[in-house]
């Protein structure tokens, strides 16, 4: 049974290789040249743009599962919360640190800073942090039943952090871009024009929803196989 | 809602009748004013940097002050079992939670309204909108203190509570201190309260994101 299961594990492995590789490719030999609002022709650096989104997305599914999950937790005590908790907020931490790192390196290219205090900047970097703390909460409880239960509170707490993060931009000025909808302030996104673009993004879309996915599902097998050694070390004692 | 004022008055008798967490929290968030205004010392005279630097330095030490009084809020119920009694009399346990949010928060208030006059001083300022500033302040602690309290319970029982207690509540309230300065900002450089209506906006709903998440979950922070 255990390698019927870790067969479709590897499997789904090698699907985001590909997908991973197609994706990238897609960004750096099948695109257009880009023009930005004005109609001027924007520099290669917009290309992390169509990483750099699905990445950010990614990470805020990440932290939403740690939500649904801690509520489920809190309602059912059942430890199979808990680990899906954990895990999504392990990899969802690598995913928001993404985001920062992709994201300072556009900034450098276009602003010519890495990282200025603005609030989508800081927003995105309090998210990061907010979790950070989420497994210090985790560290320093020992008992396993109650640092599964703290850190459910927690994770539902830290969500709320979540939307700020992302209404912020329509919220205040900003000078973060804004690429889709409208601000409150009249501005509206600039839009992606032309199908070639909406299939790139897509298919980054894709490509990262299933690194996440992999990842995710390597994480929890290792989080269960913890569990039973745990359980076993029990037992001799 | 009666018994969880019955416990903010028993919180405040107590408190009042020591004095210890008040004058600490007020020593402490002078001591970092003074020092703040002592490091400032030759930009006081230009009146343009000071007003971006000072509600900042404003709310550092509101902060810092209230994660001391925070931290204490339900530790000193641990002493003699007090956290045991108050969760066998209470017949719902989030009236503790109002209970300590209010006694907190009245104790926050107290300190910043001492603390403001001296910050004026400290820093040279004439604010017009004196009244547009209580609100912020009022509204950006209950924020932080409804924050607070049910870190505060959930930290209680665990060992370095002390150091984790800042650690987690300080990301957590960034949503409510970002509109907080720059409301208090824009009040200190001649607006008033329809310049800031934005950042009220946004306070008052994260106000109650937080108040209504901390009373769902307050219980399972504090049972054991």
């Amino acid at each position: 049974m255990l390698s019927s299961e870790s067969k479709k594990v590897n499997l789904l492995a090698v699907l985001t290789t590909i997908a991973i590789i197609v994706a990238t490719g897609m960004i750096f030999f099948y695109l257009p040249q880009m023009t930005g609002g004005s109609s001027e022709v924007l520099g290669e650096s917009f290309k992390i743009f169509y990483i750099h989104l699905p990445i950010a997305f990614t990470s805020y599914l990440a932290f939403f599962i740690v939500f649904v999950a801690g509520i489920m937790y809190l309602r059912s005590s059942n430890k199979k919360w808990d680990i899906l908790a954990r895990s999504s907020a392990e990899v969802g931490i690598g995913f928001a640190f993404l985001v920062i790192a992709t994201g300072s390196i556009w900034a450098k290219a276009v602003w010519g800073w890495y990282w200025i205090w603005e609030p989508r900047l800081t927003t995105s970097l309090v998210l990061l942090l907010v979790y950070l703390a989420y497994f210090m909460v985790r560290q320093s409880i020992d008992e396993p039943e109650t640092r599964a239960r703290l850190s459910s509170i927690f994770g539902i707490v830290g969500f709320a952090a979540v939307p700020l993060s992302f209404l912020s931009v329509r919220l205040w000025r900003s000078v973060h871009p804004l690429m889709f909808g409208e601000s409150i302030y009249g501005g509206s996104g600039g839009g992606l024009e032309g199908p070639s673009l909406i299939l790139t993004l897509l298919v980054n879309f894709i490509a990262f929803f299933m690194l996440f996915a992999t990842l995710f599902v390597y994480k929890i097998q290792n989080e269960e196989l913890k569990e039973q050694v745990n359980d076993l070390k029990q037992s001799m004692e | 809602m009666i018994q969880s004022l019955r416990i903010a008055l028993k919180d405040l008798k107590s408190e009042f009748r020591t004095k210890q967490m008040l004058n600490s929290m007020l020593v402490f968030s002078l001591i970092v004013i003074v020092i703040f205004s002592i490091s400032f010392g030759n930009l006081l005279n230009r009146s343009q940097i000071i007003g971006q630097l000072a509600p900042g330095v404003l709310w550092i030490s509101f902060t810092f002050a209230g994660t001391l009084g925070l931290s204490r809020s339900f530790a000193a119920e641990l002493e003699n079992g007090c956290l045991d009694g108050l969760k066998l009399c209470s017949f719902n346990w989030n009236s503790i939670y109002i209970g300590k949010m209010l006694s907190s928060t009245i104790l926050m208030i107290t300190i910043e309204l001492i603390i403001i006059p001296l910050f004026i001083v400290f820093f040279n300022f004439n604010i017009q909108g004196i009244h547009g500033l209580f609100i912020i302040l009022v509204l950006g602690t209950i924020g932080y203190i409804s924050v607070g309290t049910l870190l505060s319970a959930l930290t209680v029982n665990i060992r370095t509570r002390e150091i984790l207690l800042p650690v987690l509540l300080l990301p957590l309230i960034i949503p409510i201190l970002l509109p907080a300065v720059l409301a208090t900002g824009k009040l200190f450089s001649g607006g008033n309260i329809t310049d800031v209506f934005q950042e009220i906006r946004l306070l008052i709903v994260y106000d109650i994101i937080f108040f209504v998440i901390a009373q769902l979950v307050f219980e399972y922070a504090i049972q054991d």
